[in-house]
């Protein structure tokens, strides 16, 4: 009895050693082919960072391996905080961010001697949405909407006659992103501006669906969340046109669609989405050619999986920001700023003296 | 007191019954609602993602494309992850189990490590996740492997492991020791030959269970990174992983319905594994019973 027992435990271990062997031989080989270039690519590239640049990586990944068989990339869901504290630890070679870098997340790279590249990789519009019952609101400004989610609007502004004078009487309940996530950051300082400042009274959820279900079952809702949301669901959910007063964008309000991302219209709450690329995990040829694939088939891939791409002369600018090895942020890692064109951001960086080597 | 009389005696009883029938009114709408609530997660489950399951979705792993996406590497990933746990928490929970309960001295020491083992097994999972992180990844530079997870994990489930091994011990009669003992036996053949084997159903038991709470975790699993889009088979112990738990964490939370039927259909792979592990504990107690009682 008891031999026989010793003997199914040793067929265990021995069963679990069979199934996870091999691991030794195939690290070799890595090491190898990694020296030479021009061979078949290999290695494992590791890629982290924001929920919603999630669908750009895997995208990316799913292609690239088919390229390069013996190249594996993973790609985990940290958050883009979660994402830039691995990446500062050096912990990850690409993070993907649905804002840009902030300082003190770049003075977490600097400290550890991390040099970044920041690439733009497409938009993303941030809908405002509202339950279709919803008939009175068509339409708001920014400055209503900070009316609602400001921090002083805590327990005060909780009933849609506030918002606008000629709004029914009926009670505002409040849906968004959780306050870990890029897209909580990009919200508030677009619309309140300041990054992180919200009003704390509010159902957050770093699960978009909850917030979509949330809107969809109560009249009197408002959320705000990444469009792909709002697209999947518009037989349940109504998008708000968005006012920012400011002509220049365009006169009035106007809907999260595409066109009106490109032209620069559906302003503030069009944002760019990111990869930063550690520039010594890009010395590794991999690591470069994964890079340099996600820019080129950016414009096919980011479309598929549900975002716009960012126009040809801004992925063009990105090349040569990973070929000249052009380190830090266009955005002087102040976070999210709202209103950027990306083409007179990365075309000034250009022009000038290389606006962010001052920070090295 | 009234029912000392007989006709005292007759309402006591009455109103006893009475409230034995309310009682099992109410006990049995408990079960029903609960059951009720089960059935209907169950058929939603399903009817959602009955239509996916399929050999692709065994064979095929990650992909933007709901259609394509599968649990090949999830499903590995959970089995290897699994094994390593078992194989980390089962000796030293069961050897501490057998420590405290067989050897050590009963004193205000031993007492202060039950309570805090008992304490343990309430710690929310998360907890051990950041532990992973911080021991496991960073500082033993584990990286983000399976090896790191399979740590995390057995860490976690070691109290769960520890209180039924030694509840498992305790059942076993003294009479039992005794007589081993007084044959001339000592105490490591009589814990080896005599204990042990009486013991073993209830601590596999245990250890069956410990292993399904930890395969259905997410949380520490995320913590200490485990990766959401992986196809590549883990190739050992260093090997980057994912599981099903986290699969279906990211597929739930996608834009698509499509992707929630994904997610559906992998909840119904984690609820067969997870069956199939419990069934596994009922077989192996029932067996070594049958043998005991030979």
């Amino acid at each position: 009895m008891g031999m026989k027992r010793a003997r199914v435990f040793l067929g265990i271990v021995a069963l679990a050693g069979l199934l996870l062997g091999g691991c030794g031989e195939k690290k070799e080989g890595t090491e190898s082919a990694e020296s030479g270039a021009k061979q078949a690519l290999s290695g494992k590239i590791v890629v982290d960072g924001s929920s919603t640049v999630l669908p750009i990586s895997e995208a990316m990944g799913e292609e690239f391996q088919n390229q390069h068989p013996e190249v594996t990339v993973a790609v985990g869901k940290s958050g883009t905080g979660g994402g830039f504290k691995k990446f500062a630890n050096g912990e990850i070679d690409i993070t993907g961010a649905s804002r840009p870098i902030r300082e003190d997340e770049d003075a977490a790279c600097k400290q550890n001697g991390i040099e970044y590249i920041e690439i733009p990789i497409a938009y993303d519009a941030l809908a405002v949405v509202v339950n279709p019952k919803n008939t009175w609101c068509d339409s708001l400004t920014v400055s209503e909407l900070k009316k609602i989610w400001a921090p002083e609007a805590r327990g005060k502004i909780t009933n849609w006659s506030q918002v606008r004078p000629g709004f029914p009487n009926k009670p505002l309940q409040l849906f968004g992103a959780g306050t870990d996530s890029g897209t909580f950051d990009y919200f508030t300082a677009a619309i309140v501006g300041e990054e992180k400042a919200s009003r704390p009274d509010y159902t957050a959820s770093e699960d978009d669906n909850i917030l979509v279900q949330g809107v969809a079952s109560n009249e009197g809702a408002l959320g705000y969340f990444g469009v792909a949301y709002y697209v999947e669901n518009k037989d349940r959910l109504k998008a708000v046109a968005i006012d920012d007063e400011n002509p220049n964008n365009g006169d009035g309000a106007f809907l999260p669609t595409e066109e009106n991302v490109l032209n620069g219209t559906y302003q503030p709450l069009s944002r760019p989405l990111f990869l930063y690329v550690n520039v010594k995990a890009l010395e590794r040829p991999e690591v470069r050619a994964f890079v340099l694939f996600c820019i080129e088939k950016a414009p096919q891939l980011v479309r598929e999986v549900g975002y716009i791409p960012l126009p040809d002369k801004v992925y063009q600018l990105a090349r040569e920001r990973v070929e000249k090895r052009i380190t830090g942020s266009a955005f002087g890692a102040h976070g999210s700023q709202v209103g950027v064109r990306l083409e007179d951001l990365y075309k000034i960086e250009e022009q000038g003296a290389h606006g962010t080597q001052e920070r090295k | 007191m009234s029912h000392f009389t007989e006709a005292g005696l007759a309402r006591w009883h009455a109103r006893e019954h009475r409230r034995e029938a309310i009682f099992q009114v109410v006990g049995a709408l408990v079960v029903f609602t609960a059951m009720l609530m089960l059935a209907v997660l169950l058929t939603k489950i399903l009817l959602d993602g009955f239509a996916r399951l399929g050999w692709d979705f065994f064979a095929q792993s990650s992909s933007r494309f709901a259609d394509r996406a599968g649990v090949k590497v999830a499903l590995v990933g959970s089995f290897y992850l699994m094994i390593l746990t078992a194989l980390i928490a089962v000796p030293i929970g069961v050897g501490a189990a057998i420590y405290l309960e067989e050897f050590a001295k009963r004193n205000w020491w031993t007492r202060l490590i039950e309570i805090n083992i008992t304490n343990l097994a309430g710690v929310p999972s998360i907890i051990y996740g950041l532990l992973g992180l911080q021991v496991f990844v960073r500082t033993l530079s584990m990286d983000r492997s399976l090896i790191a997870g399979a740590c995390t994990l057995a860490l976690l489930i070691l109290p769960v492991i520890i209180t039924a091994a030694r509840e498992g011990l305790r059942t076993v009669p003294n009479s039992l020791r005794y007589g081993s003992l007084a044959l001339g036996a000592t105490q490591w053949q009589t814990v080896r030959y005599t204990v042990l084997p009486v013991a073993m159903p209830s601590i596999l038991t245990g250890v069956i269970l410990a292993l399904s709470r930890a395969i259905g975790e997410t949380a520490p699993l995320l913590v200490i990174g485990a990766y959401v889009y992986l196809t590549r088979l883990p190739e050992g112990l260093t090997s980057p992983f994912t599981t099903l738990p986290v699969q279906i964490y990211d597929w739930i939370s996608r834009p698509q319905a499509a992707f929630h039927e994904n997610a559906a259909a992998g909840i119904i792979v984690l609820l067969a594994l997870l069956l199939t592990l419990n069934a596994a504990a009922i077989y192996l107690r029932n067996r070594y019973q049958k043998r005991l009682a030979i």
